[in-house]
């Protein structure tokens, strides 16, 4: 089984770096844009067939190295 | 005093760190390898700047759940005292040893410059040299030096004297201006409640000569001398 | 079917860039066609960047000798003893295409390649410099570039844990299409415990350690000795990626494994990886090596031998060992968590033979594969001299001062701090003088001793001489090293040339190296290490000849040491060496009258020397307080420098004799230095003694410049424009 685990930034916490590409953007003429944040995609393949089990094991990743819940909000894909 | 100092494979500040201790305590530290699950007896315990595992997840995330880390907080709990820099601080934060977390600096650019600092404790194991809103220089070489913490966290470091440095001009003034990395209220350096566990982002050891980058860092190192 | 089974055709041959005449010699050579595999091999052995075919006959004619010098070129790096038992290991090497094209990983493998180099010969990086070249800033691309470079070369050092603490960045539109990156590291070794590439010893195992070979940048050595077109962009898949933290790793594994007596000989997989390392070692070694392809650790599937004999995937070493060592070495590599894989053995065949599955894909005769390669004598064409420019020809400004604070917000003169503060230039905790300074000081470990470091190169006057622009580079690193009180010891050179086909080109070459020879000999400054790197050119525009010159220096006591910035007001300033008044080529008559017109201001090597011997010997008596060498800009440039780095102003006087005050204060004379003291007499009687030039300017102190009897700016003014350049022009737009 694979997963996906994307992690992305907590509201309230500022991203300098979704800012920068932000304002790339709008120097580029993009107009009409809001908002830009960045995160981080992580796939993981797993021996797992159990979609619960997986869930779980994931979980415990995220909350033990993948994301840093001072900042960091994670959610998980599980791509069968 | 006996004091160890912990290496990542990517720690690259450990020699820094060694000449500004043997300097103050007239001992070596005891170098300990990131693999180890153990700790010598010690007073002291640093964990030197640089990239532990090259942090490419998170600055000192990997680190933070290495074998000898945990050996680390079983000592911190006990009440030794523990001394982060730079990557130091990442670690120990990426721990929980210290709130907060150290995030990409607002320029997102890697910043070597030498800042001024407000001392905001004296009253600390590792500042009771300095003197109380006294201001220090020292240089910082980060890239991830931003410090965050939500607001009551920060309410309550600041309400207990848990912020120890902040960063400043020469004259204490303390304001976005001198904020150099976007750390929230201007935090450089923090200290746990119970008073043991240090982490900071400037770098007191490479200030301890006089001849070139200024000696103020040895207020720090003979803080700890004195407090152990 | 393997692609070594397949047919060698014409297309192929002219793939690998392999001209007719070559392709004969490789049928000689070999006897009968080669593999595909073999093919590739003679391509990147004979292609510019490895076998210098277009410089190696004028690199003969440097000076390599000096009692100093442990090892010159022709090893990995140059090697020179600085007493106590310890060397200095050093060299400049450039990365130019491939940062071009990617100036993120261009440069950061660029910065991890040199420092390969250093650590490859035992010595571990205590300094890194570079010298870098970007287009017009007004060129769209010439921002990024710069953006990119810099964070490259910064994260690659920074991750190392060596600082980078020198440099020199310029603009110019004839680098648009064709940037300069020349990256130097400088290391620190036991005399006793130098390491080099000859292999010895019948049998004993061939061993690959670091990083995982992947696809990367295949054929990068002949790319980067070809020219660009339109299509440059495309070429992004060859450049290779770093990874600072594997070659950390590396660093310290290879250095503990030095500690020991294991190792035979070692050498870094650069351009052209396992092909030039294992040929090197062989040639040196006068030996046979033989590799089994399929043990080298691979990170991609189907990987052919080929693509394994040149990828340039970084941070990998080959060596050899003393048998039965492997054991103790692999565990140094475990330890760090570093492949190790022992992949071939030591021969008596003097041939390089290749086996994938014990099947023999390869089998190149070493010598002449080396030996053979080709070495052109190019056509070269001298640079018509210029006239001396007539000073009565520019036009007196308006205002000095105004002028001086157009300059310091130039380009090429504003601060480079927003560089400098991206590079870890203090870890280590020995630096002494950062950047901006002349040359950099950095303390050499538990000792009084400091090391000083400069790159020089000021291509506008080698475009118009470059016989005299040759000399100057080496004089101005020279001086640069002088200035702070160290004595030169020896250079590295890295030489940036467009397209050597064309005889002007080639002419620039052969001029630059006359001129660094001549220099070089007069001021006992040999060449131990360097780089060539040609066809700097796009669509036939090239760039300027940019041949960089990389110095080091020792002074015995660093307490000694001098620095820019003034130290107290009320000091007398005074300047060394001859002031003519020589404007042509000058950075005033660029930036400010918008003319590049006359020949560029004279080396003269005898007072380069006396000025050089006369500041050393005063800085060492403890009479200079300040120092600063003269050099583009001028006078004014320099006191500016001075003044702003220490917030303290000055007052000077302007003799009337027959200088005009604007060719006075911003001609480019050479052999010159700024100085301050607060013993004036005890200065002018050395002088006298000596023959030295030496004239009374002013006097510090004061909140800004000040020209007796007229005009007066002040230092924040100076500063705001200064400092103010750089950031505003990265700036988000």
């Amino acid at each position: 089984m694979k997963a996906k685990v994307n992690i992305t930034l907590k509201n309230g916490v500022l991203d300098p770096q979704g800012k920068a590409i932000e304002h790339a953007l709008l120097s580029l003429g993009f107009t009409g844009i809001d908002n830009v944040r960045q995160g981080k995609v992580i796939e993981i393949e797993l021996d797992e067939d159990n979609a619960e089990k997986a869930q779980a094991d994931i979980k415990n990743m995220c909350e033990k190295l993948l994301a840093n819940t001072v900042i960091e909000n994670y959610d998980i894909e599980l791509l069968g | 005093m006996k004091s160890a100092v912990i290496l990542f494979p990517g720690t690259n500040r450990e020699n820094d760190a060694i000449k500004a201790i043997e300097q103050a305590s007239g001992k070596r530290p005891e170098i300990i390898w990131h693999g180890d699950n153990d700790l010598p007896d010690v007073d002291l315990i640093v964990i030197p700047g640089g990239f532990s595992y090259g942090d490419y997840l998170r600055c000192g995330s990997m680190a933070a759940k290495s074998p000898i880390m945990r050996a680390v907080i079983t000592r911190a709990n006990n009440g030794v005292a523990i001394l982060g820099i730079c990557n130091g601080f990442q670690i120990l934060t990426e721990s929980g040893l210290l709130p907060g977390a150290l995030m990409r600096n607002s320029s997102l650019k890697f910043i070597c410059k030498r800042t001024n600092l407000l001392v905001e404790n004296a009253d600390t194991s590792f500042t009771n040299q300095y003197k109380l809103n006294e201001i220090i220089n020292v240089a910082v070489a980060h890239h991830d030096g931003n410090y965050f913490a939500d607001d009551e966290t920060l309410n309550r470091l600041e309400g207990e004297g848990q912020v120890v440095f902040r960063y400043s001009d020469i004259d204490g003034n303390v304001n976005d201006e001198t904020c150099l990395n976007g750390s929230q209220r201007n935090i450089a350096g923090i200290i746990n409640d119970k008073g043991n566990v240090m982490g900071m982002m400037p770098h007191p050891e490479n200030a301890i000569n006089n001849l070139y980058g200024g000696s103020d860092g040895c207020g720090l190192f003979n803080s700890i001398m004195e407090a152990i | 079917m393997s692609i070594d089974n397949v047919k060698i055709t014409p297309e192929m041959i002219a793939d690998h860039g392999i001209s007719d005449g070559e392709y004969k010699i490789l049928l000689e050579i070999m006897g009968r066609e080669p593999t595909f595999c073999e093919l590739s091999i003679f391509s990147v052995m004979w292609s510019e960047h490895c076998s210098y075919k277009s410089s190696r006959f004028w690199l003969k004619q440097l000076p390599t000798e000096g009692k100093q010098v442990i090892q010159g070129p022709g090893e990995n790096a140059g090697v020179v003893d600085i007493g106590d038992g310890q060397a200095i290991v050093f060299k400049i090497e450039s990365h130019n295409h491939p940062s071009f094209i990617e100036p993120y990983q261009g440069a950061a493998t660029g910065v991890g390649g040199i420092m390969r180099d250093i650590f490859t010969m035992g010595a571990r990086p205590i300094a890194n410099l570079n010298a870098l070249r970007f287009g017009d800033p007004s060129h769209p691309k010439t921002k990024h570039l710069l953006s990119g470079v810099v964070a490259g070369i910064g994260d690659y050092g920074n991750c190392m844990g060596v600082p980078t603490v020198g440099g020199e960045t310029n603009f110019d539109k004839a680098y648009n299409g064709n940037i300069l990156v020349n990256a130097m590291t400088v290391g620190l070794a036991k005399t006793d415990k130098i390491f080099y590439s000859k292999a010895s010893g019948i049998g004993n195992p061939v061993v690959y350690v670091g990083s995982k070979t992947g696809r990367d940048g295949i054929h990068g050595a002949t790319m980067a000795s070809a020219e660009f077109d339109d299509n440059s962009d495309e070429k992004r898949p060859t450049v290779q990626v770093g990874d600072p933290f594997a070659e950390k790793l590396l660093l310290e594994a290879c250095l503990e494994l030095m500690a020991g007596d294991s190792i035979i000989s070692i050498q870094d997989m650069g351009a052209a990886g396992l092909t030039s390392s294992s040929v090197e070692m062989a040639d040196k070694g006068a030996v046979g090596i033989e590799l089994w392809l399929d043990k080298v650790p691979m990170r991609e599937e189907g990987m052919q031998p080929f693509e394994l004999m040149l990828s340039e995937s970084q941070e990998r070493m080959l060596m050899v060992l003393k048998p039965g060592r492997e054991a103790e070495a692999k565990a140094i590599f475990d330890k760090w968590q570093l492949d190790f894989a022992v992949i071939g053995t030591v021969t008596d065949t003097r041939h390089l033979t290749l086996k994938w599955h014990g099947d023999v894909v390869g089998n190149i005769p070493v010598l002449p594969l080396v030996e053979a390669s080709p070495m052109y004598e190019r056509e070269w064409q001298k640079t018509p001299k210029e006239n001396k420019l007539d000073n009565d020809a520019t036009t007196a400004p308006e205002s000095i001062m105004a002028d001086l604070v157009k300059l310091m917000g130039s380009a090429d003169l504003s601060s480079r701090r927003w560089i400098w503060e991206q590079y870890d230039h203090l870890i280590m905790g020995e630096t002494i003088i950062e950047p901006g300074g002349d040359a950099a000081l950095i303390r050499i470990p538990d000792s009084k001793k400091g090391l000083a470091m400069s790159v020089d190169c000021t291509p506008r006057y080698v475009v118009a001489d470059p016989k005299t622009g040759g000399m100057q580079a080496v004089a101005e690193c020279w001086r640069n090293i002088t200035a702070t009180g160290a004595k030169p010891l020896a250079l590295t050179n890295n030489m940036n040339f467009a397209n050597p086909e064309r005889p002007i080109i080639m002419g620039q070459f052969v001029g630059s190296i006359k001129g660094m020879s001549k220099a070089a000999i007069a001021l006992d400054f040999p060449v131990v290490s360097g780089n060539v790197s040609l066809y700097n050119e796009t669509k036939g525009e090239g760039i300027l000849p940019t041949p960089v010159i990389g110095g080091i220096g020792i002074i015995d006591d660093i307490s000694k040491a001098v620095t820019i910035p003034f130290k107290k007001s009320g000091e007398e300033i005074l300047i060394i060496g001859e002031t003519t008044g020589w404007m042509g080529r000058s950075i005033y008559m660029r930036d400010i009258l918008g003319l590049e017109l006359g020949a560029p201001p004279p080396v003269d090597l005898e007072e380069e020397k006396k000025n050089g011997e006369f500041i050393r010997d005063a800085i060492d008596k403890g009479l200079i307080s300040a120092s600063h060498d003269i050099a583009d800009g001028g006078i004014l440039v320099a006191l500016a420098e001075m003044s702003i780095s220490s917030n303290i102003g000055a007052s000077i006087m302007l003799h009337r004799d027959q200088v005009e005050p604007h060719a006075y204060l911003f001609g480019e004379d050479q052999g010159r230095y700024i100085i301050t003291t607060d013993d004036s007499d005890a200065l002018l009687g050395l002088a006298a003694i000596t023959h030295v030039h030496i004239a009374k300017f002013g006097k510090t102190g004061g909140d800004g410049l000040h020209i007796s009897g007229g005009e007066t700016i002040s230092l924040a003014a100076i500063r705001e424009t200064y400092e103010g350049w750089m950031p505003d022009f990265m700036a988000y737009n």
